[in-house]
This record gives C-alpha cells, structure tokens and sequence, in this order.
C-alpha cells in the first residue's frame, strides 16, 4: 500500500461519505498535502527512523466499525490503576468508542469532532484543528489528517476544573487483520481552566498494528494542562505519536512521555508558547531493549516574548535497541526575554545499543537563555562498587542505580496511581522487587 | 580475623602493593598509616574488592575463607565492611532505601529472612540514636548534596546497619573538622566489641586519638615497614613521615 494512488481511492471514498461535514475542507488541504509530500523516505526528520517499510505492508484502512464484540471484559488487564476516580476515553482502531468510555467529570466535555465542526463549537475546531500540519511537514500528519473520522473534540470550559484525570486508551484489536489505526483529537482547555490527560496504546492479537496518532490541545489564558504518554505495547506494534500543544495565553503546561515497549516508536512532541509568559515543561523517559526503536522529536517554540521552557529527557538502551532524541528549540524575532532549557541524558547498556541525539538551537532574538546538552554513557562504575561493597548484587546495583537514573522524570508524573504504575513497570522491566 | 600473606598488588599495570602481610583479629583495632602513595588505599580497595585492581601475588584470608576469590558483595555478605573516602552521590535512589536493600541483601546471602517493613524500621530507629542521625538525611537521595561529615556518618550509620565484623575506615577523617571527627569516632566506638575488628586507614594521627589502635603499621613503597603500638603514632606526627623514609628508605628502594 506504498502509494498515493492507494490512499487516493480510500480518501475519495471517505470524502464521498461525508460529504457535509465541515471537516471536508481540513481533510482535502491535507489530502493534497500528503499527495505533495508522500510517505517520509530521505527526509531529514526521518533520519534515523525508517517509517516507510511500514507501508509496504496491506491493513485494514481506514478501520472497519468499532468490533461489537469488544467489551471491557477483553481489556481488564490494560486498564489504568485508579480508573474508578477517573474519566475514561476509549478509541478502538482509531475511532473513538462511546459505548467503552465513561465520562465522570461533569466539567468535562467530550464530542465526535464531526459533530463538534457542525455544532457552536465549530469556529473553535475549524480555528485549532490541524495546527501541527504546520510544524509537521511530512506525509505522516497529513494522513492522519486527510482522514480524519471517528476523533474526538474535548472540551473544558472557562474557570472549569476537571478534578479526575482523564484516561486515553488507543486500543487496536488486531486479533483479524493488520490494522492502520488514526486516532485524532483536538483538546480545549478554556481560560482559567484545568485538565489532566493520560494517555495510553494497547494491541490486541498478533497481528501487524500501526498508529498513527495525533492530538492537538490548545490551552488558554491562565489554563494548566498536563500530559501523560504512556507506551508499553507489544514489540510487534509501530506507532507515531503526535502530541502539539499550543498555548495561547499566558498559561502552563506539564508533558511527561514513558517509553518501555513497542516494536518501533516515534513521537512528535510540540510545544508552542503562543503568547507572553507561558510556562512549558517537557520530561520523558525511554527505556528500550531487543529490537525495539525510540524516536522522541521534540520543538519548542517560542513565538512571544517571556516565555520558559524546560527539558529533560532521558533514555536507557539495551541490547540492540535504538534510540533518538531530536530537540529543537526556536526562538522567533520577538520572543525576546525567552528562558530554555533542554538536556538530553543516554545510558547505553549493550555494545549493540545506539541512540542519536542532536539538540537543535534556532535562535533569531538577541536577549535571550537557552542552554542544551546531551550526554551518552555506561552505568556509573563507582556508584556499582558502591552498592555492591553494602552487600548488593550486581544484578540488584544495577537495577537500582538504573531507577535511580529514572527517577527525576518519573517524579513529574503527578497523578499518584500512574506514577506508582509506572514506578512498578520499571522496576519490573529492570527485573527487580525490593519488597 | 583477617590474615594477609605476601599481597602484591596494582592497578593499570602500575605495581602499588609489594608484599603485605598483616594479622588482625577479634577485637583488635588496627591503624595503617603512611605518606601520600604509599599505598594505603590501594590496600583497602583491594581488600574490599574494588574492579579494575589486580591481584598479582599473596593470599588474603578472611574467617576461614579465601577474600580474594569473592565478589565485593560476597565479601560484605561475609562481614567486610569499606567506609569510603569519597562515598558516591547517587541522585535518584533514597538513602533509606539503599539501606533497607543492602540489609536485606546480607540477610539473604546468610540464609536469613528478610527485615520487614516494621522490624527494619525499629532497627533503624534504634542506630539512628545510637549513631545521632536525623531522619531528614536518611529521606534524601544517598549522599547527594551532603556535606564531608554528613557523608561520614552515613557511612558509619551503615555501618552500625550492617554490623560487619570487620570495618575498613578508608580516610574517614580526611576533609572533616575536629568535630566531626569526633562525632565519627565516637560512632565507631560504640560499635567495637570483642567479636569485630577494626582497620583504620589514616594518613594522620589525629583520628587515632578518638579511635584508638592497639597496632599501628606504617606503610611505605607498598610495604608495612614498621609495626608498634599506638605510640608509634605519636612518633610519626612529631617526627614526619620522613624520619621513617629516611629509616627504612634505602632498604626498600633496593
């Protein structure tokens, strides 16, 4: 399914089904936007990551109907600790299931986005949705985009709190067939409101999965929002993850990214500070072993003046797993006074192991801080001695001096249930218990 | 306790240690002095293990056991103890729970059960007063952002966790006030009994006055070219170093 002519045919289709739907105009742009760029081969942002392979191979695309006989009964062990207190959202093959979610928050609203571009919400989702095609000029957005359908519109009103997190779960059932998966949605959080995400990705049988993802959430003035990545699928399964987030008011933002598993892995991560005084903080951690591949491409840009930024990601390699860091930072002419800050930190386990990373600095403004590094090592020798001479085993030493390692990332994930989930999957993935 | 036969001993090809021999036991408290280079440290890390030093001759025997056929973590489980000169920072991994791992750790290596959460606490609790150290430390990522003597008495802390039989006390007074010293010292003193044994490891004499040796070795060029009592440490303050090089100098340069 590697050409253009493909999608053609099945974006026609698509087209022709819905064809009032004010999201027809978005879909088309982006249509012609894939069919100008294609499927990432030589490109630059593509480097290290070979994306086109996963097109030579047929799915199920655009995505049948939400199977009727998927039930939380199929999906008990995916689910999130604390999931009684919390919002629960669930996209199937890419298209949102109202049936399997369940909405607690009374703050909160959630709506198919092809109804949302019909509703009072429409200048809103015409306005916001799509923004990434701008920082993201390479076919993967805009397939997603052009074929928009089954996404959501969530939506947080002016000086509402959302109290309960709000859980994600992009489940592919891959139990039939190979499943392209394109879940899509656009977040609101109004002036002076407040909203957790958390958000994760689970296949189902054995076969081929691939999503390709993007959320888009637009934060207004005096807003928090904080966001949670998961990813712990199955070594056979491939995803591109993008999340653009675009502050529009003076206002903060929280992302923690959790990479532990998949087979290939690329997020795309944006930051854009949008108006003065916006505060972004960005944390992620990858650990990968086996075969698996981790590609965290990241921008930060700063468009207004007085804005801060701070990042810190982090990754553990083993065996013949791959990494990636790509961390760009822009500041634009005017967004003078800008404060940012990026470090990239890389623990090579195996001699097999490689990651490549490169901090990206553009800076048209003259009053300015921003500071970038990267390191690239083993486990600390002495630090090993250290633990071993109190009686540890290397095995032990390691594991904790590895956690240890982890541990300022893990420590901004604020929800309680998922930041001990998360705490307990690495300590199991780093094989040890100290209870 | 301890019996060293004829260790040599270097690292990085670089010979340090040329035949050591040494008998400590139960009870005894030992001081090894010497200049800077001599050696001191090259002994303790070798004692307690530490990669990247090699072993090229001699025989280091601890309770019946080959030492130097073990693991570092065999020879903690064991009973060895190495008070470090620079204890390691590790950002990230809790002080409590570094110690409740290696307490643990030994346990198992001895065939016991593990401490659990209440009867850790209690001996916690309990060393924590013997050993004047605030819980606000023990919260805190191990030794990151300590101060020398903070460092110090979490590592004698541990000591009174762990309850080796022998301490190694590699500089434990360099860099630290008089104060703190004695704080230490007195830590270390209220852990000796008949049963265990201690190595101090000092280039001055200072802390040998709060931890005071039954034997003082003085070590040269790798080898213990001088053996006496504790007033042999008084001699060597007042004397310097030199009065031993010029003593012993010729005969080890031979």
């Amino acid at each position: 399914m590697n050409t253009i002519e493909y999608f053609k045919e099945r974006f026609d289709q698509l087209q022709k089904e819905n064809s009032d739907s004010g999201l027809r105009l978005i879909r088309q742009k982006a249509f012609d936007s894939l069919s100008r760029f294609g499927i990432p081969m030589r490109h630059e942002e593509w480097k290290y990551t070979r994306i086109s392979s996963l097109f030579n191979k047929e799915y199920n695309f655009p995505a049948a109907k939400t199977p009727t006989s998927m039930s939380w009964k199929d999906m008990e062990d995916i689910r999130l600790p604390g999931y009684q207190r919390s919002n629960e959202l669930v996209f199937v093959n890419g298209e949102f299931s109202f049936p399997l979610s369940t909405i607690r928050s009374d703050q909160l609203l959630v709506m198919p986005l092809e109804e949302a571009a019909q509703s009072e919400y429409r200048d809103t989702v015409i306005k916001y949705l799509g923004h990434s095609g701008k920082y993201l000029k390479d076919g993967i957005n805009a397939l997603n985009t052009a074929f928009i359908k089954g996404g959501i519109f969530i939506y947080v009103r002016k000086g509402q709190i959302v109290e309960q997190p709000v859980y994600i779960y992009n489940i592919t059932d891959a139990r039939s067939g190979n499943i392209l998966a394109q879940p899509r949605s656009l977040v609101y959080v109004g002036e002076n409101a407040q909203l957790q995400l958390v958000e994760t990705y689970s296949t189902l049988g054995m076969n081929e999965s691939f999503t390709n993802q993007v959320m888009e959430i637009v934060v207004e003035k005096d807003a928090r929002a904080e966001y949670y990545k998961i990813q712990n699928d199955a070594a056979h399964t491939n995803q591109v993850s993008t999340t653009h987030i675009r502050q529009i008011g003076r206002s903060y933002t929280h992302t923690v990214t959790i990479s532990l598993n998949g087979g290939l892995v690329r997020n795309n991560l944006n930051l854009v500070l949008d108006a003065e005084r916006c505060e972004g903080h960005l944390y992620g951690l990858y650990l990968q072993k086996g075969q698996s591949h981790i590609d965290n491409h990241t921008v930060v840009d700063n468009v207004k003046p007085n804005c801060f930024s701070n990042e810190l990601y982090k990754g553990i390699i083993d065996d013949s797993a791959t990494g990636v860091f790509n961390g760009k930072i822009f500041v634009q002419p005017q967004a003078q006074k800008t404060n940012a800050y990026q470090s990239n930190k890389n623990i090579l386990l195996s001699d097999n192991a490689s990651v490549n990373t490169k901090p990206q600095l553009e800076i048209f403004a003259d009053d300015v801080k921003c500071s970038h590094g990267c390191t690239v090592g083993r486990l600390n020798d002495e630090g090993l001695f250290y633990l071993q001479s109190r009686g540890i085993s290397e095995k032990i030493a390691k594991s904790l001096l590895l956690h240890a390692f982890a541990f300022d990332v893990l420590e901004h994930i604020r929800p309680e249930p998922i930041r001990e989930y998360v705490d307990k999957l690495i300590s199991e993935r780093l094989e040890y218990d100290l209870t | 306790m301890l019996t060293i036969h004829n260790l040599h001993a270097g690292i990085e090809e670089k010979k340090i240690l040329n035949g050591i021999d040494l008998d400590i036991k139960a009870g005894e408290v030992h001081a090894i002095m010497g200049p800077n280079g001599s050696g001191k440290s090259t002994l303790a890390a070798v004692l307690a293990g530490r990669q990247n030093y090699e072993v090229i001759e001699g025989a280091v025997n601890f309770l019946g056991k080959d030492l130097l056929d073990m693991s570092p973590e065999e020879r903690a489980g064991e009973g060895l103890f190495l008070a470090f000169q620079y204890p390691v920072e590790i950002p990230g991994l809790s002080t409590t729970n570094f110690i409740k791992t290696a307490v643990n750790e030994i346990r198992k290596y001895r065939g016991q059960d593990p401490l659990d959460a209440v009867a850790f606490l209690k001996l916690m609790k309990e060393k924590m007063a013997l050993m004047n150290i605030e819980q606000s430390l023990l919260s805190r990522s191990l030794n990151e952002g300590f101060s020398g003597g903070e460092k110090k008495r979490n590592e004698i802390f541990q000591m009174a966790m762990l309850q080796p039989k022998l301490a190694i006390l590699d500089e434990t007074d360099s860099g630290l006030d008089i104060d703190a010293i004695r704080i230490v010292a007195n830590g270390v003193n209220k852990l000796r009994n008949k049963d265990n044994a201690v190595l101090v490891v000092t280039h001055y004499q200072r802390l040998l006055n709060y931890i005071v040796p039954d034997f003082v070795h003085v070590l040269y060029n790798g080898r213990i070219v001088k053996s006496g009592t504790k007033e042999l440490a008084f001699e060597l303050e007042e004397k310097g170093y030199d009065f031993i090089k010029n003593q012993v100098g010729e005969e080890v340069d031979q």
